[in-house]
């Protein structure tokens, strides 16, 4: 991914950063330019907690070239505490221990390495809640 | 508005076409369905391709298919609506036809996947889904058919095996197609034993990357006796959107764009579900089969893998699908595939289909193509005049 389209991805992709309408409440990731449910374009930047459970799940045997030295991965859609679902990949878990319901939290991890020489990109992963 | 009918129709087999470069294909189709119709001259020209320019570093392929046809000047655009680019190119040729602009339109859909690497195809292939969101942090389709699939597993308490039924028809289908590129049957045992891709989605789950072309021609329905072509009128074409993100919509095993298209196209054409004889559905993957049958009202939600091994949707059953070979057996040269469906259900309400896929008596079929993992259907029902 080019850089520039990475950078204007920073708040999505390290704070989690999506929107909440002002006028209905609405709470939205990825961020809107007018609220997906009442159409009012007065929206201002929501950071969601993080916290969310596994709404579906699947390992990545045959993967996209960029991805393919990762394999087998897992990935997932995260129902979010705040409502939404996101879409990312899982981490620290091994593929039989996922299951739906599972409670999962953001955390930032290395999602792509552009070669030997390029950058390094990092961003949300999520993995189940440690027990502390 | 002007009722319209297809009068012509053409396709190339679906294949590695490796000797055909894109304009090749699409006129090689375009040539075959403008003899079908007995027609020498077209007006307009709308090209449904998805990947031209991010393979073959071809765009403008209006311009370029015109051209090389034969009919350099006339109106033609390329129209990309992802895997449902083939049948929103003939929406746009039925309402340039309906609305008087044109006498005549051909649409054809066109694309060749095969003699790229397959690290080309995946990459351009996933651009329909959200670059952002999505495919950039490393999902594939098959990856967000997998997340369909998972859950819909978990809210009907379906196994893996109750979704053979949907490649085994797309197989047996597609061996008595000469057009089709996988022309074998295939057994559970071997759907069972398929290599994963993005689990639950293995190998046979799956359709192909293939090349291929078909094409259309459409005229004013009170005008087709002017041809030599057998008519066949278009009672619906209706295109219909969903948020492109799988995670951006309500219920991501419903696939609300197919349910307000497939309406859309019942109250246009003035039938019902019951009225369909043969379905020429998108199975893109297994999932997608069981929530375009559910979104069009054919079966309730969560039911149709269970009808599906009771053999209604087999060729000789209640509601035959994929008749053809689907997107399975067929092939799914993606830009084409709203095109060749319409192809196979034009021949369907012609009665010209191979012997062992004609359904008898077939007075209304519909086709239903899908776009990225359900962002843009478009819904066609087509009948016997």
């Amino acid at each position: 991914m080019d850089i520039p389209r990475y950078w204007r991805l920073r708040n999505q992709r390290y704070r989690l950063e999506g929107t909440e309408c002002t006028e209905c409440g609405e709470k939205s990731f990825p961020p809107r330019c007018v609220c997906a449910k009442c159409k009012s374009d007065s929206l201002q930047p929501f950071r969601f907690s993080g916290k969310g459970t596994i709404y579906s799940f699947s390992t990545i045997y045959q993967a996209l070239d960029t991805f393919d030295k990762d394999i087998p991965y897992s990935i997932a859609l995260v129902k979010l505490e705040e409502g939404p679902l996101i879409t990312t990949q899982l981490a620290d878990i091994s593929p039989d221990e996922i299951k739906i319901k599972l409670p999962v939290e953001m955390v930032i991890r290395k999602i792509y390495e552009d070669g030997e020489h390029g950058p390094i990109q990092y961003g949300y992963k999520f993995r189940p809640v440690l027990n502390k | 508005m002007r009722q319209t009918a297809i009068i012509g129709i053409g396709q190339t087999p679906v294949r590695e076409h490796w000797d055909y470069p894109i304009r090749g294909l699409a006129v090689k189709a375009l040539r075959a369905a403008m003899q079908d119709a007995g027609t020498e001259r077209i007006e307009g020209l709308f090209v449904g391709n998805m990947l031209s320019g991010a393979l073959a570093e071809q765009e403008h392929l209006g311009a370029l298919v015109a051209d090389y046809a034969g009919f350099p000047g006339i109106e033609a655009v390329k129209i990309e609506a992802a895997c449902a680019s083939g049948a929103a190119a003939v929406r746009q040729a039925v309402l340039a036809v309906a609305s008087g602009h044109l006498e005549i339109a051909a649409a054809v859909g066109v694309e060749k996947l095969t003699e790229f690497s397959g690290k080309f195809s995946s990459k351009a292939l996933a651009t329909a889904a959200d670059a952002d969101y999505e495919a950039s942090i490393g999902l594939s389709f098959a990856a967000l058919n997998a997340l369909m699939m998972q859950r819909y597993m978990y809210e009907y308490g379906y196994s893996k095996e109750d979704f053979s039924p949907f490649p085994m028809i797309a197989h047996h289908n597609a061996q008595f197609n000469p057009n089709a590129m996988f022309r074998y049957p295939i057994t559970k045992a071997q759907y069972l034993k398929a290599k994963p891709i993005a689990d639950p989605v293995n190998l046979l789950d799956s359709s192909p990357v293939s090349d291929g072309a078909a094409a259309l021609i459409i005229v004013p329905l009170e005008k087709i006796s002017r041809f030599a072509g057998k008519g066949v009128k278009i009672s619906a074409c209706e295109i219909t959107t969903d948020s492109i993100g799988l995670d951006n919509r309500e219920n991501p095993i419903i696939l609300a764009a197919a349910q307000k298209s497939a309406r859309a196209a019942y109250k246009t054409a003035g039938v019902l579900p019951k009225d369909i004889s043969v379905f020429e559905a998108h199975d893109a993957f297994s999932i997608i089969t069981a929530l375009s049958l559910e979104a069009s009202g054919f079966v309730k939600d969560g039911q149709a893998p269970r009808l599906a091994a009771e053999g209604i949707y087999n060729i000789d059953g209640r509601l035959p699908i994929s008749t053809f070979g689907g997107l399975k057996g067929r092939g799914h040269p993606v830009g084409a595939t709203g095109v060749y469906q319409l192809v196979e259900a034009t021949e369907q309400v012609r009665g010209c289909a191979p012997d062992k896929l004609q359904v008898p008596d077939v007075r209304t079929a519909m086709t239903q193509n899908i776009g990225g993992s359900g962002a843009t259907v478009v819904t066609s029902i087509l009948e016997k005049i």
